[in-house]
């Protein structure tokens, strides 16, 4: 049977390769062009080579130093709030209750940070943390703590980091709470038989069948926190000074604070880059522990 | 090492003041004696594994008392009860080694790290897993993972008993038959009591010295397997063990004889003092009555198919609204369907509302 050629089916594909090719490779081939370039105004463009991005990785010069100030600060926001959320999801997780109606009640408390858009939770935190008319604010002024988060540098940390973490760990409770109702009840009548303590149950079952989800909870919460704008943006506004100054903060200063355009497209490339090489390592860690898994289902 | 009494134990998930019929354990006083090997057999749903889960502490009975050696254990926790128990699925601690898991159980209840090698290894020894202590348990076949759950079971010394709740449900047919004969072995070798739960009857009449069989929440009989076979104390015990099951058949019964449609059976005891208005029927295994061909005084059957086992045929009858097997004796034809049924006066039992009523000799 002759099969029929039909042409015109690339019509049907074609616009998937618009949409990608408009919203994603267009832009990013754009950045990579303007990554090359200075530009001094009036759309006047000349010709940089890696010049950017030899400024970007040295220290010593302006652009070098803030990004790597930045990135530093980043990734230490990063492993703070990990070092909170991670267990402190796990503990919120295990205190939920198994079933009743308390379950629905406690699904939808933790899920209403998640669904307040995140300027919104900047703004709130922001109002919250005001000495004058901030709840938070005026009643730690109150008790005598010297708390201002405008002024002082470890003030704003703690506010972007408290805020974080109300923001975001009940996503990781969410997501420890579905691994713990994966785990069959027999492992912990087996563990009660065995005479297991909470902590040994904790460690030889819960722990351990929680890890796939832990290892998604960390990298969604990594990527997250590194990419953060919004909300410090909106506390801090990156300061005092720049001492909440994080990437993408960084990264709209130069490119539409100063307009330029060079720096910021070099600098997003790199920071795009970090992001994904990131990403790799954790999607190959997680693939590998699945595929070992099936291996050994496989065995059975 | 214990002796268990059950006394007056029931228990209803819907609480104690729901109606006794819903009860999943209806009350039960028995005792299970220390060293013997149980089998707790009945279809599913029947309570075996809520009495199992009882005796363990898993579950809090509704009533009634749980005794170790004539002490009152029914309100302590599993932990603190002397109990093992292997559950139907493999339950393995993933970040283990096999050793590890078998010291698990020792482990948390404080023996000496000596102690604990030395059990591990006999344990590991008798359940051919010496080659693979000191690996991963997760890495194992679903037969190896059961098998170290049983390990676990087995390693504690001082155990009152030792609970299977149907441990060979994930393992291939012929392992089943070596982990079973693995454990009668055990058994002997390490004089523990155990108690098995199974649907199966054959797993519990080769594994158990005594069978208690469960029917709708109640023990309806305790015994040996050859006394299940023999006497079975009540009709659902004759047709569940046996394979074709016991026949059960409606009739009247005066003295020693039973009349069924107007034929007469010969009895051998004296049935004079049955229940005022029970429902009264024979009960027969297939293997005592024979199908002949018909003849006067003999109660004619409808032949509806002959099923050959191999060693033993079976032939299919119908008698009025019954049905019935009996043993086909070899060369025995049917051309037109109709055959005599020869019963074996001794194997004849009488049972009233479904209890086997004991005749006067």
């Amino acid at each position: 049977m002759d099969k029929t050629v039909n042409q015109k089916a690339w019509f049907l594909v074609l616009p998937v390769f618009l949409v990608v090719a408009f919203s994603a490779v267009l832009p990013l081939m754009t950045v990579v062009n303007y990554s090359m370039q200075d530009t001094f105004g009036n759309n006047q463009f000349f010709w940089n080579g890696v010049g950017w991005f030899k400024e970007l990785l040295d220290p010593s010069t302006d652009l070098g130093g803030r990004f790597l100030a930045s990135l530093g600060r980043n990734l230490f926001f990063s492993l703070v709030i990990l070092a909170i959320e991670v267990p402190l999801g796990i503990v919120i997780a295990l205190s939920m209750p198994r079933q009743g109606w308390t379950v629905a009640a406690c699904l939808v408390i933790l899920a209403l940070p998640l669904l307040i858009p995140w300027n919104v939770v900047g703004t709130i935190w922001q109002i919250f943390g005001r000495p004058d008319i901030g709840l938070m604010g005026y009643v730690l002024n109150h008790i005598g703590l010297d708390y201002n988060y405008v002024s002082n540098d470890i003030d704003a940390w703690v506010t972007v980091i408290v805020m974080d973490v109300w923001h975001w760990t009940s996503l990781v409770a969410l997501l420890c709470y579905a691994g713990l109702k994966s785990i069959p009840e027999a492992y912990y009548q087996a563990a009660q038989i065995d005479g297991a303590s909470r902590w040994a149950v904790f460690k030889a079952i819960q722990l351990p069948k929680m890890n796939r989800v832990l290892l998604i909870a960390v990298l969604l919460r990594f990527m997250d926190s590194f990419m953060i704008y919004t909300e410090p943006f909106v506390v801090t506004g990156g300061g005092p000074g720049n001492s909440t100054t994080f990437v993408s903060i960084e990264l709209v200063k130069i490119a539409l604070g100063q307009f330029d355009l060079g720096k910021a497209a070099a600098l997003s490339l790199v920071y795009n880059l970090i992001i994904l090489i990131v990403c790799w390592i954790f999607y190959t860690v997680m693939t590998n522990a699945g595929s070992e898994r099936k291996q050994q289902e496989g065995a059975v | 090492m214990a002796r268990i009494d059950l006394v007056d134990l029931a228990h209803s998930y819907g609480g104690n003041d729901s109606p006794q019929e819903s009860f999943a354990l209806k009350p039960v006083t028995m005792t299970w004696r220390q060293g013997g090997a149980y089998a707790l057999l009945g279809p599913s749903g029947c309570g075996k594994t809520t009495l199992l889960n009882v005796i363990s502490g898993i579950i809090t009975p509704s009533r009634g008392k749980i005794l170790f050696d004539g002490e009152d254990i029914t309100p302590l926790s599993t932990q603190k009860r002397n109990i093992a128990q292997v559950f139907q699925f493999p339950v393995i601690y993933d970040t283990m080694t096999v050793g590890q898991n078998l010291a698990f159980p020792l482990k948390n209840r404080g023996v000496p790290k000596a102690e604990i090698d030395k059990r591990v290894a006999e344990i590991g020894r008798l359940l051919d897993l010496e080659p693979y202590l000191n690996r991963k348990a997760t890495r194992l076949t679903a037969d190896a993972k059961q098998k170290i759950s049983l390990g676990r079971g087995l390693v504690r010394s001082d155990v009152a008993a030792v609970l299977f709740d149907e441990p060979l449900t994930v393992i291939d047919p012929e392992l089943k038959w070596q982990l079973r004969s693995k454990l009668k072995a055990l058994h002997r070798e390490l004089d523990l009591t155990m108690i098995y739960v199974t649907h199966d009857q054959t797993e519990a009449l080769t594994f158990a010295d005594t069978v208690v069989v469960m029917h709708d929440g109640r023990v309806v009989q305790s015994g040996t397997p050859a006394e299940l076979f023999d006497k079975p104390a009540h009709t659902f015990v004759g047709y569940f063990i046996g394979s074709p099951g016991m026949n059960i058949i409606p009739a009247e019964v005066r003295g020693r004889e039973a009349r069924i449609g107007g034929h007469v059976i010969a009895l051998n005891r004296s049935y004079d003092a049955l229940p005022a208005g029970a429902k009264v029927e024979i009960g027969v295994r297939p293997e005592f009555v024979e199908v002949v061909a018909p003849a006067p005084g003999l109660l004619t059957a409808k032949i509806e198919r002959i099923d050959d086992l191999g060693r033993i045929r079976f032939a299919r009858a119908r008698l009025g609204d019954a049905k019935l097997a009996a043993r086909a004796p070899a060369g025995f034809t049917s051309p037109d369907g109709a055959a005599g049924l020869k019963f074996d006066p001794s194997y004849v039992h009488v049972y009233a509302d479904s209890l086997l009523v004991e005749g006067t000799a």
